[in-house]
């Protein structure tokens, strides 16, 4: 009787603090998205009102986005993001997965070995490969091609190691019957086994495509000419050539934001979800 | 018993040898599903690595054969008051934004953990910044750090009638002022991360606690903060190396001067790009990966060791 008394007063106490809580969190948060709203309220802005602090402007234009589209580079810089992040995901989901079905559910002699040596890839910090892999790729000619960009993503560790955890605990009883049926080992895998892991592969696909959109390092290095840049690269050289044109280079910016935003408020419940399955997995 | 074994004998030995012919199958099946992953894993990353430390011991300079130079390539690094700025740098970024942006990380998803009243939108709001593309926010906090009357942070303190502040135009706020900018792009993760981790723990073990009498505080310490360990611990590795790796801010905010004013801001990966990239001194820049790869080693060694003491 006591305890659900003092607890209930406990409850009464804490709620003007939990409303505070609450309003500091909120708070919090929007200071989080400031720089977001800041950067597409100036790209609203023309050059005149640049410097008027105002987060949206008082007369909107959509000239600064007529005007960085209007060469064509922008799109193009998104089309050749969009085309290498989606091979580049869709070979992660099918090799990745394949490789972690089959160290997970079949037993050959090697598959502990192959196991640690993909593993131990994790290691290995992509700044320690870009230098061989130019080398590699101004050899086969490779350098400022759509496939120079991609070939050190199209398989990875991490997927690898993420999809042999969930394919674990698909129960053998399932790929047995389906053995039975007469189905071959690959139509197991792609028919039974990979449709019980979709959450898994759905976590890796929005991983590879968000970390392939949003890639920098190598994409820099590889390409020379606009007409191969991926869309961050593309900024980088779209903003230092704008030098002190601020309103444009919030444009870009935003342009290059956009796609990720809306892609982000239509799955948003399935990339958080993906993001703790992996963080606890991994 | 015997006899009846006997009778029985011919069926399964028959079947042994259809199942050990299935077996077979299986392992070819495996064999070729793992063939194309074996050529792909070897050369697109273990002969790549094996490059990396054969031209870390040589004068590669992209245009002339690589000769072998033995460890001059290490000895020029370590005589290289450059790389000693750099490894302060690469350093204050780690020490100092793991530790912030995870403290900051617990706190929010600790007390948002507890709301109920649109939680979802809350987390959003702080996680929408993990999904913003570096090399692009960095030009916005660039533009947010300019002095008045183009930045806005200056504006917002001279509204205040605080005294202006130079950011990435010091020596000493420029570090700060790029950091800033990757604990702002990467709490987001740690929050969701963290978030998941206390709702894994299961609900009974506060209800116990609380029978004990046991206060919040002590809840936190006891039950919350031991629990979360194995979180806690992925998150700092996790964000040690992202913070050892950091490049897309930096190289961004300072495109006049990389690295700059005075390679203030310069970390090891900024260092390693413009070695092989602008000075095409390739041998020396292998050498600097290698000092990388063999920090992030050690950063992932002492993760196993932790883990391993549990």
């Amino acid at each position: 009787m006591s305890t659900t008394i003092s607890e209930g007063l406990m409850q009464a106490k804490a709620h003007p603090g939990r409303i505070i809580t609450w309003a500091v969190l909120l708070i919090g948060g929007l200071i989080m998205i400031t720089p977001i709203l800041f950067m597409f309220g100036t790209s609203f802005k023309d050059a005149s009102q640049v410097y008027d602090m105002r987060l949206f402007p008082e007369y909107p234009t959509l000239d600064n986005y007529i005007q960085v589209l209007s060469d064509g580079r922008f799109l193009r810089w998104f089309g050749n993001s969009l085309g290498i992040a989606t091979t580049v995901t869709l070979s992660n989901v099918f090799f990745d997965s394949l490789v972690g079905y089959t160290l997970a559910k079949f037993d050959f002699r090697g598959r502990y070995l192959i196991f640690l040596a993909i593993l131990s890839t994790l290691m290995i910090p992509t700044e320690m490969l870009v230098i061989p892999w130019y080398l590699m790729a101004s050899k086969l000619g490779w350098i400022d091609t759509y496939w120079g960009v991609m070939f050190p993503g199209m398989m990875t560790a991490f997927g690898t190691f993420l999809m042999k955890q969930f394919f674990e605990t698909v129960p053998n009883d399932f790929l047995e019957a389906a053995r039975i049926d007469g189905l071959n080992e690959f139509q197991i895998w792609w028919k039974i086994a990979l449709p019980l892991v979709t959450p898994a592969l759905s976590a890796l696909a929005i991983f590879t495509f968000l970390g392939n959109w949003t890639a920098f390092f190598w994409p820099l290095i590889v390409t020379t000419s606009q007409e191969f840049y991926t869309l961050p690269v593309g900024l980088t050289s779209f903003a230092i050539e704008q030098s002190i044109q601020w309103e444009k280079i919030m444009t870009g910016a935003a342009l290059a934001t956009i796609p990720t935003l809306l892609v982000f408020l239509v799955l948003q419940r399935f990339i958080v979800r993906g993001i703790m399955l992996a963080g606890l997995k991994g | 018993m015997t006899s009846a074994n006997n009778t029985q004998v011919a069926p399964p030995a028959g079947r042994s040898r259809k199942r050990l012919r299935m077996q077979t199958k299986r392992v070819l099946w495996a064999w070729g599903f793992l063939a194309l992953p074996i050529i792909f894993y070897s050369w697109i990353r273990f002969y790549p690595t094996l490059d990396a430390f054969w031209l870390s011991f040589t004068d590669w300079d992209l245009l002339s054969e690589p000769n072998f130079i033995g460890l001059d390539n290490y000895r020029h690094l370590f005589n290289d008051p450059q790389f000693w700025q750099v490894f302060k740098n690469t350093f204050t970024y780690l020490l100092v934004g793991t530790p912030l942006s995870l403290f900051f990380a617990f706190i929010i998803a600790y007390f948002l953990d507890r709301v109920r009243f649109m939680q979802g939108f809350i987390r959003a709001l702080y996680f929408l910044p993990f999904l913003t593309t570096a090399s692009a926010m960095a030009w916005v906090w660039r533009w947010f750090y300019q002095p008045v009357p183009i930045g806005i942070i200056n504006g917002f303190l001279s509204d205040f009638g605080i005294a202006q502040q130079p950011f990435i135009r010091s020596v000493d706020q420029a570090l700060p002022s790029v950091l800033a900018t990757a604990i702002w792009a990467g709490i987001g993760f740690q929050i969701v991360i963290f978030m998941a981790g206390l709702r894994a723990i299961p609900q009974t073990y506060y209800e116990a606690a609380r029978i004990d009498g046991l206060g919040e505080m002590a809840i936190l310490r006891k039950i919350t903060l031991p629990l979360l360990k194995p979180t806690t611990v992925f998150l700092v590795v996790f964000s040690s190396i992202g913070f050892l790796r950091i490049f897309d801010q930096v190289y961004n905010i300072t495109t006049n001067d990389p690295g700059g004013p005075l390679n203030s801001t310069k970390p090891l990966v900024l260092m390693i790009y413009q070695s092989a990239f602008s000075s095409y001194q390739m041998g020396y820049a292998a050498a600097q990966t290698v000092v990388l790869f063999t920090i992030l080693l050690v950063v992932s060694l002492m993760q196993l060791w932790v883990m391993r003491e549990r």
